[in-house]
């Protein structure tokens, strides 16, 4: 079969393209959860914005619309709940995120007329992106990619050492809710690449694989989104000739570039204790 | 050296002696820099200091030391605003803390806190000296890049810039946490514990740099454990465990009252060639 005839379906070309931008947002901000150990916040906020994405679905709402607005009213609860001391921030985010989900699956039930979209919800639709949730999905990830930009340097300052940060006059609290904003953001602007079940995964792996690549924050920030966006069209490639899911495939691929990385380098740190010893 | 004295009516204000010899040491008509006026502070509504007055005159070279929970890390996050007041004032420069007081003032935490894991390079790190306040759109401009250099070498870390963190020794990485604190051009730097792990040479390198700083007027506060040192190198005291028990020069202040009140623990005061040596006294062995 020959390389480039998936280029010659419409769906395709829009997949690839959706895999590319969803796959360097996601990479991007990733390395700010990574680093900031957000990763369950990530995977919370995915599953939380399921019931906002349900709901839209029976009120026959834009998605972006009512998901949009339930996945920034569930980032504004967590920010707030992540605050309070005298609960487990992560059992409280839990609470959130789960009720969140449940909502979306108690809707589910009582209408079981909507199966396909809620399909798509859960485990991505990449193939069947429609021409209008292209263009509004890349203006969310470009608003996502210049905000992050713009505020790269307190981000990062109040990521690494957030007590200095503040003390130095940076708004680190307005900082933390500008970020899960925009991390509610991407979630919104992937679920129907990815869905919410993997969403997450297309954040946390490229970051990881960057960063057995660059020990510099600044190449993290370039490396991540490339992986990312590599991973989005091998995964969409290897998706069309093998006949799976595409986002599993996005995600598969990305993890067996980490299983290389991470065997490798146990390979080598093996030979060189090897070496030392004799 | 000045016991303080913390029966009803008093505690207020300074209990800083007047006329010492110290040519860094307060004197009568300079506004301090940082005043602290019976202040308690501590987390979730529970006090780690109590009823702390204390003065930071410009050029000063303090001490505080404490046992640990003593509150000495809180203290420097109160001057910081980073600790919820429940009662009393700070006030840096007359100005009460918060904000634009806060402009000229360099933290440096602890080490322990640091991620060393995290990706990020020697010049990383010391850029965020240069990012005070919410500037969002502030560039890197060619000569913030010439001052990083200039700092680079004035730590003696030249070529050390694209480095990661962690490559470093501890003296080199205490440097590049105070090299940050020193972008912002402070006329005050507290730091928390900078000694904490270094070996005798790294302690050394970083008690002269301090020194160094401290002769150009950059008044400083540290955190310390090792009393022997802070004698041998700090020219003022403080002993804090909760509240401010004592506060001087170290040969008046390191009395064995006054470190049995800081540390509730029995300690062995005495003179070698003219410098305060601080012992602990050994259990008397079992019968």
């Amino acid at each position: 079969m020959p390389l480039l005839s998936p280029f010659e379906y419409e769906f395709f070309r829009r997949g690839l393209f959706a895999a590319i931008v969803v796959g360097a947002l996601c990479g991007y901000i990733g390395v700010y959860v990574v680093l900031r150990r957000m990763s369950y916040i990530g995977h919370g906020l995915s599953h939380a914005i399921f019931g906002g994405a349900v709901l839209s679905t029976i009120t026959h709402s834009n998605f972006y619309i009512g998901a949009g607005i339930w996945a920034l009213f569930s980032g504004a609860l967590i920010h707030a709940i992540s605050r309070r001391r005298w609960v487990g921030a992560d059992a409280a985010i839990g609470v959130v995120t789960t009720t969140s989900f449940a909502i979306g699956v108690a809707i589910i039930s009582t209408y079981r007329s909507f199966t396909r979209n809620i399909e798509a919800a859960l485990f991505g639709n990449i193939l069947g992106i429609a021409p209008q949730d292209l263009w509004t999905m890349t203006g969310i990830a470009i608003a996502v990619f210049l905000v992050l930009f713009m505020i790269r340097r307190q981000l990062l300052f109040a990521t690494f050492d957030p007590e200095v940060a503040h003390a130095y006059g940076i708004s680190t609290d307005k900082i933390d809710f500008v970020f899960i904003m925009l991390l509610a953001t991407t979630v919104l602007a992937s679920t129907q690449t990815m869905g919410v079940t993997l969403v997450a995964a297309a954040m946390v792996i490229p970051p990881v694989i960057a960063r057995y690549l660059t020990k510099r924050f600044g190449m993290l920030l370039v490396i991540s989104p490339i992986i990312g966006a590599l991973c989005g069209a091998a995964g969409m490639f290897l998706s069309f000739y093998l006949d799976i899911s595409s986002a599993a495939t996005i995600v598969l691929t990305a993890a067996a570039i980490f299983i290389v990385l991470e065997t490798t380098l146990i390979l080598k740190q093996k030979t060189s204790t090897r070496v030392a010893v004799n | 050296m000045k016991s303080h004295d913390h029966s009803a009516g008093h505690g207020h204000g300074s209990l800083h002696p007047h006329g010492v010899e110290e040519p860094l040491a307060p004197k009568e008509g300079i506004t301090p820099l940082v005043d602290i006026t019976d202040v308690s502070s501590g987390y979730a509504g529970s006090p780690a200091i109590e009823n702390v007055s204390l003065k930071i005159w410009p050029g000063q070279f303090i001490a505080v030391v404490g046992p640990n929970g003593g509150g000495k890390t809180t203290l420097l996050r109160t001057i910081l605003g980073a600790v919820p007041l429940m009662r009393g004032r700070v006030a840096i420069r007359g100005e009460t803390v918060g904000g634009a007081a806060l402009e000229r003032v360099g933290y440096v935490p602890q080490l322990e806190t640091i991620d060393w894991n995290f990706p990020i390079t020697v010049e990383e790190v010391l850029l965020m000296g240069l990012f005070r306040k919410n500037h969002w759109l502030k560039r890197i401009k060619k000569e913030d890049l010439k001052k990083i250099d200039a700092l680079l070498d004035r730590l003696n870390l030249t070529g050390l810039g694209k480095r990661h963190i962690r490559e470093l020794s501890g003296g080199q990485q205490q440097a590049v946490f105070l090299g940050r604190a020193l972008l912002g051009e402070p006329d005050l730097i507290l730091l928390d514990e900078p000694t904490a792990g270094l070996d005798i040479r790294s302690r050394d390198d970083v008690i002269h740099f301090l020194h160094e700083i401290n002769h150009q007027g950059v008044a400083i506060v540290i955190t310390a454990h090792d009393l022997n040192w802070v004698a041998a190198h700090l020219p003022w005291v403080v002993c804090l465990n909760r509240r401010v028990i004592a506060e001087g020069k170290p040969q008046e202040v390191f009395t064995s009252a006054v470190l049995q009140e800081t540390y509730r623990g029995d300690m062995v005061v005495f003179l070698h060639d003219g410098m305060v040596m601080i012992g602990e006294r050994p259990h008397a062995p079992a019968p």
